[in-house]
C-alpha cells in the first residue's frame, strides 16, 4: 500500500527507475545502466534511450514484471528493471 | 547457376515463424541431426529450389535476438551463421525470418547480419496478419534501403515460397557489400576504421572485437583493441552502448520510411487473454488446471495404445517361439529383443502425448506465461523461470526435459536443472507404482471415496518435487553457486497452434525416440537377457540351488525361474541381499533392481520371470499381482507388505535408474563427471530414503 502511495507521488518530468513505474503509465527510456552483459541484453531487446515503454502488470508473486515496448511484450525481473531509468510522459 | 547443392541457413528471432517456414519449405524431407563435434541438435531439411539445381540443404537454427550470443545454443548458431567454425561450412545464403507484425525488434538481428556482408534474403513472415492489422509495408522501398531481397510469405498457405526460392537462387554465393547500419560518434568511427584498416568488409569484425565483452585471442589484436577501448572509455562512460543505440536509430528510420501505421492488431486479443492468464489469482489456478488436464489426459489416453503395443509384442514373441525351434537364439529373439524393445515402445504413447501438449502449449504462447508465473518460485531455489518447462517435461521423460534445458543461458543453472530433472516422476515410474498399488493397496480408500492408490501416486509426485527443490537449493548454494542470471523473456502474442507444425514436431520426436529404442535400448535388452539367460541351468544343482528350488516349490517350480535363479543376475541378487535387506527387499527384488538400472519399467518383466508367470496365463499383469501376493519369505510372512511396496516406490522415485538419462546427461554436459555424480548421489539418496521408510515404518508399527 505504502509503495503505491510513493508511486503516485511521482512527478512527470522526473526520471525514475522502471521498477517503480506504476502499471499503465506511458514512459520513455532515459538510459540503461547495470553490468555490461545485462545492459546489452536489455538494449538488444529494444530498450534503448528514447524507446516508449509501459509496465503492463506484475506477476502474482510481485516479480517479474511484464512491460510493453515496440509493440511487443517482455518479462523482466525487478532487478533488471531497476537498471532502466525512465521518464514519465511521451 | 550453381550445379552443386546449396546450403541455406534459416535464422531469426524466436517466435518469428521460423519453424512454420522450415516445414513449408521442406515438407516431410527433414531430420533431426547433430552438428559435427558439438552437442547441439538442429533440423536439416531438403528444399527443391528449382528444377535445374539439386535440392538445397536447409538448416533450421535456434532463435537468436542478436549475434552477440549469451547461451550455448546461441553461440553455436552464431558460429554456424558466420562460418566461424571449421566443422560447419559457411552457408551460401542466410534467410533471415522477420515477423512482419514486430518489425523493429526483429530488425535488430537483421542489421547485424547486414553489417557482416553475408548473403542474405529477408522473409517477412505472417504477412497476412500484418495486412489484417492494416499495416502497410512498402516491400520495394524496404528492399532498396536494406540492400537485400525482401520477400513477404505466409508459410501456412505457402504464399511467397516461389518468390523466396527465386531470390535465394539469385543471391546464392554472391558476395555483397556490408551495409553500414550504425553510424557512431567520430571518436568511435576512428577506432573502428583503425581496427578494420579502413576496409568496409572488415568493419563488422572490428565492431565485434571492439564492443565484445571479451578481448580477442590474438596477442597483437588484443593490445590494439584494449587501447582503443581505453580511449573510448575516456570519452564516454557508456561507450559500449553506442552501436546498439545507433542500430535502433537506423532501424527506426528505415521502418518509419517503409511502413505505414506500425500497429499490431493481434495485441488486443493477446492483452485480453493475458489479463486472465497472468492474473494474480486466476493465473496460478489456470496453470495448475492446465497441468492437471495434461497429466490426466496423458494417463487416460495412453492406456489403450499402451495395452495394444504390449499385446502386439507378446503375440509377436509367441508367434516367433512357435515358428522357430527352441534354443538360445529363439530365447534371445523373444525374451531379449522383442520383449525388451516392446516394453520400452509401450511408453511411446505417453511420450507422444506429452510432446503433443508441450508443442501446443509452446506454439500457443502459453509456455512463456508459465515461466513468467513461476519465475519467482523458481528463483527461491536459485533457478530460472525457464527451468520450469524442462522440469515440467521431465514428468513425461527426463530425456527430452534435459535436452530442453539448452534455452537456459547460465551454464551453472543449466547443470543444476539437469541434475534435478530426474526427480520429476517420469512416466516410466508409473507402471512400477501401478504394480505396487495393485499388489498391496488395491481397493483401499481414504474417507470412503478417495482411492489410496491415487493418493500414494500423488504423494510420489509431490515427494519428487520436494526433493528436487531441496537438492537444487543445495547445489545452487555450493558447487553451482553463481549470481542469478538476467531474466529477460519475450511474451509472444497468443496464436492458434498450427496443426502441421505440431504434427511435424511429433513426427520428429517419434523418430528420435524410435532410433534410441532401436539402438541403446536394444543393446541393453540383449545384455540384460544374457545376464538372465547365462550360465544355462543344468539338471543337477548345487546346494544353493536346492534351497531355491524348494522355496520355489510353493509357486510351482519351472525351468525358466530356475534358470533365472542360477543366472548371473540371480547370483548378483543373492549376493546383494544383505545390502538391500534393511530396505525390506529380498534377493528376488534384488534381481529386479539390477535389471531396472537400465530402465525402471524392466523390473516388471523381470519380476514376471522371477515369479514365473506370463507364459501360461493370458492376463499377464493380474497373474503377476497374484504371484506377488502369494510370495512368502523363508519365515512364511508375505514378501510384499505395504511397507515394502512403499520402500520400493520411494527407491524408484529417487534413484537414477535410466541408461537413456545417463547417456543424455553425458552428451549435454560433455563430460562423464556430471552423469556419474548424478547416478551416485541419487543412489545414496534413494538408499537412505528407502531405509528410513522401511525401518522408520517398522518402528512405528507398520508392516
Amino acid at each position: 500500500m505504502r509503495k503505491n502511495e510513493q508511486k503516485s507521488k511521482r512527478v512527470d518530468g522526473e526520471p525514475g527507475s522502471l521498477d517503480t513505474l506504476p502499471s499503465g503509465v506511458a514512459a520513455r527510456v532515459v538510459n540503461v545502466q547495470g553490468s555490461c552483459a545485462i545492459a546489452r541484453r536489455l538494449m538488444e531487446m529494444g530498450i534503448v534511450p528514447g524507446a516508449h515503454i509501459r509496465v503492463v502488470r506484475t506477476a502474482p508473486l510481485g516479480d517479474p514484471i511484464q512491460v510493453c515496448l515496440r509493440n511487443y511484450h517482455l518479462a523482466l525481473r525487478r532487478a533488471e528493471a531497476r537498471a532502466i531509468t525512465v521518464l514519465v510522459g511521451i | 547457376m550453381p550445379a552443386r547443392a546449396l546450403t541455406i541457413a534459416l535464422a531469426g528471432n524466436p517466435n518469428a515463424g521460423k519453424t512454420s517456414l522450415f516445414n513449408a519449405l521442406t515438407g516431410l524431407r527433414q531430420k533431426v541431426a547433430n552438428y559435427p563435434g558439438v552437442t547441439i541438435e538442429s533440423k536439416i531439411g531438403w528444399w527443391s529450389l528449382s528444377e535445374e539445381i539439386p535440392p538445397a540443404r536447409l538448416i533450421d537454427l535456434p532463435g537468436l535476438y542478436s549475434l552477440d550470443a549469451t547461451s550455448l545454443d546461441e553461440q553455436i548458431a552464431c558460429d554456424a551463421l558466420l562460418g566461424r567454425t571449421e566443422a560447419i561450412p559457411s552457408p551460401d545464403v542466410i534467410i533471415v525470418v522477420v515477423d512482419s507484425t514486430n518489425l523493429i525488434r526483429n530488425f535488430y538481428f537483421l542489421t547485424q547480419l547486414l553489417e557482416t556482408g553475408q548473403p542474405v534474403v529477408v522473409a517477412l513472415t505472417m504477412f497476412d496478419l500484418a495486412e489484417k492489422s492494416k499495416l502497410r509495408i512498402d516491400i520495394d522501398r524496404l528492399s532498396r534501403v536494406l540492400g537485400v531481397r525482401v520477400v513477404p510469405v505466409v508459410a501456412k498457405r505457402r504464399q511467397g515460397i516461389a518468390a523466396l526460392a527465386e531470390a535465394v537462387v539469385q543471391v546464392a554465393g554472391k558476395s555483397r557489400m556490408p551495409v553500414r547500419t550504425c553510424r557512431l560518434s567520430p571518436e568511435a568511427e576512428t577506432e573502428v576504421s583503425l581496427l578494420s584498416a579502413g576496409h568496409p568488409k572488415d568493419r563488422f569484425r572490428a565492431l565485434t572485437e571492439l564492443y565484445d565483452e571479451k578481448l580477442p585471442e590474438e596477442p597483437g589484436r588484443r593490445e590494439a583493441v584494449k587501447q582503443a577501448r581505453e580511449r573510448l572509455a575516456r570519452v564516454s562512460q557508456r561507450w559500449q552502448q553506442e552501436p546498439l543505440i545507433a542500430r535502433y536509430d537506423w532501424i527506426e528510420r528505415v521502418v518509419a520510411g517503409a511502413v505505414q501505421r506500425e500497429h499490431n492488431g493481434q495485441r488486443n486479443v493477446t492483452d485480453r487473454i493475458d489479463a486472465v492468464i497472468t492474473h494474480k489469482i486466476l493465473g496460478p489456478v489456470i496453470l495448475l488446471l492446465v497441468m492437471l488436464v495434461v497429466f490426466q489426459t496423458i494417463f487416460l489416453w495412453a492406456d489403450l495404445p499402451m495395452a495394444l503395443i504390449d499385446h502386439g509384442f507378446t503375440a509377436l514373441a509367441e508367434a516367433v517361439r512357435d515358428y522357430l525351434p527352441a534354443g538360445v537364439f529363439t530365447d534371445l529373439l523373444t525374451d531379449g529383443i522383442i520383449a525388451g524393445v516392446g516394453g520400452v515402445l509401450a511408453f511411446l504413447p505417453q511420450i507422444l502425448l506429452l510432446f503433443l501438449f508441450i508443442s501446443i502449449l509452446e506454439d500457443s504462447g502459453y509456455m512463456a506465461r508459465a515461466a513468467f508465473l513461476m519465475d519467482r518460485l523458481m528463483r527461491a531455489v536459485g533457478l530460472h523461470g525457464k527451468a520450469f518447462v524442462p522440469l515440467l517435461s521431465s514428468f513425461a521423460c527426463a530425456v527430452p526435459g534435459i535436452m530442453s534445458t539448452r534455452t537456459i543461458e547460465s551454464p551453472k543453472d543449466r547443470v543444476a536443472t539437469i541434475m534435478i530433472a530426474p526427480f520429476m516422476s517420469c512416466s516410466a515410474r508409473l507402471p512400477v507404482y501401478t504394480l505396487m498399488i495393485a499388489a498391496v493397496f488395491s481397493g483401499r480408500t481414504v474417507l470412503g471415496v478417495v482411492s489410496l492408490g491415487a493418493l500414494i501416486i500423488l504423494g510420489m509426485y509431490l515427494l519428487g518435487i520436494t526433493v528436487a527443490i531441496i537438492i537444487a537449493w543445495i547445489l545452487k548454494h555450493t558447487i553451482l553457486n553463481a549470481p542469478p542470471p538476467p531474466f529477460v523473456m519475450e511474451l509472444p502474442p497468443y496464436r492458434l497452434p498450427d496443426f502441421g507444425n505440431v504434427a511435424h514436431a511429433l513426427l520428429t520426436r517419434t523418430t528420435v525416440f524410435l532410433k534410441r529404442a532401436g539402438t541403446v535400448i536394444l543393446a541393453i535388452s540383449i545384455l540384460l537377457w544374457a545376464l538372465v539367460a547365462f550360465p544355462r541351468a543344468n539338471a543337477t544343482g548345487n546346494a544353493d540351488d536346492r534351497v531355491i528350488v524348494s522355496d520355489q516349490a510353493a509357486n510351482g517350480s519351472d525351468a525358466s525361474s530356475r534358470q533365472l535363479q542360477n543366472s548371473f543376475a540371480g547370483r548378483a541378487g543373492r549376493l546383494m541381499e544383505p545390502v538391500i535387506a534393511p530396505l525390506g527387499f529380498d534377493w528376488k527384488i534384488g534381481i529386479g533392481l539390477i535389471s531396472s538400472f537400465a530402465a525402471r519399467e524392466t523390473i516388471i518383466s523381470t519380476l514376471s520371470i522371477v515369479y514365473n508367470v506370463g507364459e501360461r496365463s493370458d492376463k499377464k499383469s493380474s497373474s503377476l499381482v497374484d504371484a506377488m501376493r502369494s510370495a512368502k519369505r523363508a519365515d512364511g510372512s508375505p514378501v510384499w507388505t505395504p511397507l515394502v511396496a512403499l520402500s520400493l516406490m520411494i527407491f524408484f522415485l529417487l534413484a537414477c535408474q535410466c541408461m537413456s538419462t545417463v547417456a543424455i546427461v553425458r552428451r549435454e554436459t560433455n563430460s562423464w563427471r556430471w552423469p556419474l555424480f548424478m547416478v551416485g548421489y541419487m543412489l545414496v539418496l534413494a538408499y537412505v530414503a528407502s531405509l528410513l521408510t522401511f525401518q522408520g515404518g517398522r518402528l512405528l508399527g507398520f508392516s
